[in-house]
Formats: structure tokens, sequence, C-alpha cells
């Protein structure tokens, strides 16, 4: 799975967590740290596996297993919220607008 | 307001982060509205290569609440540009303008880029009345159609009505309009004085009987007796209370670079074209200033029974003369809205006063200086 940021989203950190608004609808969301890692590495290019076999398990005491299903969960759910884009093919230009994803 | 940016608004507070700011791209405009604070000529305006060198700086600070106004902001050529690197460094971009120059193109660009919200004035539902104050033949039959091309492209758009002696009979109307078009409606009964300190456009505000009309309508206030019951008196955590949000976690740069805590609070903070954007926002001292001031040390304000609800502006205060004393034009709207005469109107109205004991003032000179004292009685 890949995963990229929407182009079409407010973000920025405050304190330790990321703010997030959605483009699609503007809810507001707050990533907690790891959410934030994920949501930083979201290229469009890295495989999720490759996010959290080298971002999150490096930084938190968790098992690769555990990580990845919460890491899915997580983009399916970010998703949703039309924050993050996930598709099993590399995401070519995720930061080109991109139309008719409301 | 949700409950969640209220708390990231308290956050950035404790943190010291400029959450939102407004910067106006340009004070030039394609109307020319009969109440507007601003001189419309270019006196140098930031250059795109300025602006988005500040846009990257306010990202850095931690700006999240980005408001594009002006004047007309359609009217910088480079208006897309300046926006697309706005998107780039992924604020929450919010629009204040005419629209008169959006049409379907504009439209569905702006959402393209993620515009969160566009506010357009809009004076009344009537033509003759709108174009009247905009001076702009045409100008409300080119804002609407405007706010149908951005609703149809799902924008959120808010029709900002401010109110004054001119209009304020179409209220409802201009409400009525936004429902129909699928816009958020706001009004504001405020006008500011010129830049320059013109007060003279303070003419056209509604007047006393006009707010209080409007202070009870149950359309817009809710509950009006709730609305309009007499204030408790300020308590120990109210005395203690920040003004506003002015300089605590937003501030608003000019077209000329001009840092200052608000746009209605001209109290110059430095300039973005000599100093960092983040220097300005820790170091200036006229925001240290402005920072420290707490109900408690206003003159009049915190003796004024209205304390605790008044919706004081500090720079309206400022406009008048000084920040720490009260602002009369929320001082007639707390009267209006209550009917209890706050300190500054009282003391205003004292002042007013045809001298009393005139008579006693002459006495000195008639009977030499046995009470020469006199003179202060009047
Ligand atoms: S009503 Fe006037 S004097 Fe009273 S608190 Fe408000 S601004 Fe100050
Ligand atoms: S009260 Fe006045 S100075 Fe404060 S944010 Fe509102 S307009 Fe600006």
């Amino acid at each position: 799975m890949y995963v990229a940021r929407s182009p079409r989203i407010a973000a920025r950190m405050l304190g330790e967590e990321m703010l997030v608004m959605s483009g699609h609808d503007s809810t507001l969301f707050t990533l907690n740290p790891t959410a934030t890692i994920l949501w930083q590495a979201a290229d469009g290019a890295t495989p999720l596996d490759e996010i959290v076999e080298r971002r999150i398990c490096t930084e938190f005491e968790v098992k690769p297993e555990d990580a990845m299903r919460d890491a899915e969960e997580l983009a399916e759910n970010l998703a949703k919220h039309g924050i993050l884009l996930i598709s099993e093919q590399p995401i070519v230009k995720p930061d080109a607008p991109v139309r008719g994803q409301r | 307001m949700s409950a969640l940016l209220r708390e990231m608004g308290e956050r950035a507070l404790r943190l010291g982060v400029p959450f939102s700011a407004q910067l106006d791209l340009t004070y030039r405009c394609n109307e020319q509205c009969v109440h507007c604070y601003l001189d419309h000529d270019d006196h140098g305006e930031m250059t795109t290569a300025e602006i988005k060198n500040l846009l990257k700086e306010m990202a850095e600070a931690g700006v999240f609440i980005l408001t594009f106004s002006g004047g007309e902001i359609f009217l910088r050529k480079d208006f897309f540009e300046i926006l697309e690197c706005a998107r780039s460094l992924t604020f929450c971009i919010k629009l204040k303008t005419n629209a008169v120059l959006i049409r379907e193109a504009q439209a569905a660009r702006l959402r393209d880029l993620g515009v969160q919200s566009v506010q357009i004035s809009i004076y009344s539902h009537r033509p003759e009345v709108h174009d009247a104050i905009t001076k702009v033949k045409g100008s409300l039959r080119r804002s609407i159609d405007a706010i149908r091309f951005l609703k149809s492209q799902g924008l959120k758009v808010i029709m900002a009505n401010v109110l004054m002696a001119g209009n304020m009979q179409d209220y409802h109307g201009v409400r009525a309009l936004a429902e129909e078009l699928g816009a958020e409606y706001t009004l504001d009964p405020t006008i500011t004085p010129m830049m320059d300190g013109d007060r003279s456009i303070l003419d056209l505000n509604a007047g006393e009987s006009a707010l209080r009309e409007l202070f009870r309508d149950e359309m817009f206030v809710g509950n009006a007796e709730e609305f309009c019951a007499p204030p408790p008196p300020p308590d120990a955590e109210s005395l203690s209370s920040l003004p506003c949000s002015a300089g605590h976690t937003a501030c608003y740069i000019s077209p000329y670079g001009e840092f200052y805590p608000c746009v209605q609070f001209p109290l110059s903070c430095g300039n973005v074209r000599q100093q960092r954007f983040i220097d300005i926002w820790r170091d200036s001292e006229q925001l240290k200033e402005v920072r420290s001031i707490r109900l408690k040390d206003l003159s009049g304000c915190s003796q004024c029974a209205h304390g605790s609800t008044c919706t004081r502006c500090p720079g309206l205060a400022f406009m008048e003369g000084n920040m720490r004393g009260p602002s009369t034009a929320d001082c007639e709207k707390s009267f209006a809205r209550t009917g209890i005469p706050s300190v500054n109107l009282l003391a205003k109205k004292e002042k007013a006063a045809p001298p009393r004991l005139v008579q006693i003032q002459l006495v000195p000179a008639i009977t030499g200086n046995r009470l020469s004292g006199m003179s202060a009685v009047a």
C-alpha cells in the first residue's frame, strides 16, 4: 500500500501534535506523534510497510506486525476524511491539485 | 468555532504561537465603498518574492489560519501564484473579497487550491442600495454570480453584511439571500475610522435606536432577554482576562509589510521587510505592551458594569487615543444592548453637559479671591 498526503490539506505542528484540517469538509483533527510520523512520511512513493519499518518501529517499542496493522487502520481512517490518499500503486505527483475528490 | 479549534487557540496562546494572521495583499480596490477606512493608492506593495518569503516565515513561525484580504485581492496579478505558494505551505486559507472578479474559472481554481472559505461583502439584497454603497453599478449582480460559481464548486461562502444607517433596514433581506444561495451569513454593525485617523465616516454608523432594535431581534441574537440582560459585575477571573486575540495569537500584515496586532489595531510593531516575522512576533516592544494588558488595567473599563460582557476592541480604543481606555463604539453597543450607560458614556455626558454653577465662577471677579478655587466646578 502507498500513502500520500492529500494536496488540499491544511496542516501545522502545534507543540507535540500535528493539526490537520480536511480540505473536503473542513473537519479539524489532531494527529498524535505516531500518526504525525506516518503523515509526514506519506510521499506517495514509499510503501507503507517501509514507512512503518523505518520510521515507526525505530521510534516506538512496538512489534512490526502490530505497528503495520495499526498503520493500515490509521491510513484508512485518514483517507476516509480526505487527509491521505491510499493506493496499491505509487501515487505520482501527490502535491498536484486533485480534482473530483470531494 | 469548534471546540477543538478553541482548544488549539488556547494551546497556541500557552506556546506563544501566532496561530492566525491576516495578510492584506493590496489596498487597491475596484469598489469605492462609502464606509471604507483605507487609502486605495499603492504606496509600494510587497513584491511577489517578498510575499512568498513572508509566507515561508509565517509557516515556520506556526501560523495555521491565514486570511488574504485587501483592498481587493483579485486585483493582484500574482494572486494565484501567491495562493499556490500558501497552499504548498499547508496553511488553512481564508479569503475576503468583494468577488466582483470571480467567474467560473477562478472559482474552480480556488477549489483546486483547497481554500477553506471565501468571505464576501454584501450590503443589501437590493442593487440600488448595495451598488450605492460600493459606488459600482452592477456590483451586487457580479458578487451574487460569484457566490453561485463558488457554491457550485462546493466552497464555503460567508456573506459579510456591514450595517450602517443606509442599509440597516435590509439585513433580513441579505440573510434570506444568503440562505437562498447556500452561504453563511454574518453581520457587523461597526464602522472603523480611516487609517489616517479621520473619524468622519463614523457618521455613517447605524445609530443607537437601530442597534437597540437589532439586539432585540431573536433571529440574530437568540434569546433576546438573555442577550440584553444587565451584565453580572466583573469577577476576579474576568478582571484578569485578555481583551482579545490581537497580538496574543493573531496578527495583521499590511501590503507594505507593516506588522500590527490586528487589522483594526494600527499600532505598528515592525516591518517584515526589515525584520523576520518571528523576530517581530517575539521581540516587539509594542506587542509586549499589548500582551501585558488585562481588564483590571483599563482606565474606566475596570470600573464599568459592562466589564465582564463588553466586546471592547482595544484597536478601536487605540484609535480613540488610548489602548488602555474604553472604545466608545463598544460602549454604545453595550448601552444599546442593556440600556445601562457605561462609565465612559457617563463621563462623556458629564463633560458635554453645559457648565453648572456658572454664576459662582463669576464670583471671584466680583468679590476678589475668596472663591478662586471654584473655576473647576463647571
Ligand atoms: S462599555 Fe465601554 S467603558 Fe464599559 S467596559 Fe465596554 S468599552 Fe469599557
Ligand atoms: S477586538 Fe478589535 S483588536 Fe481585538 S481582534 Fe477584534 S477587531 Fe482586532
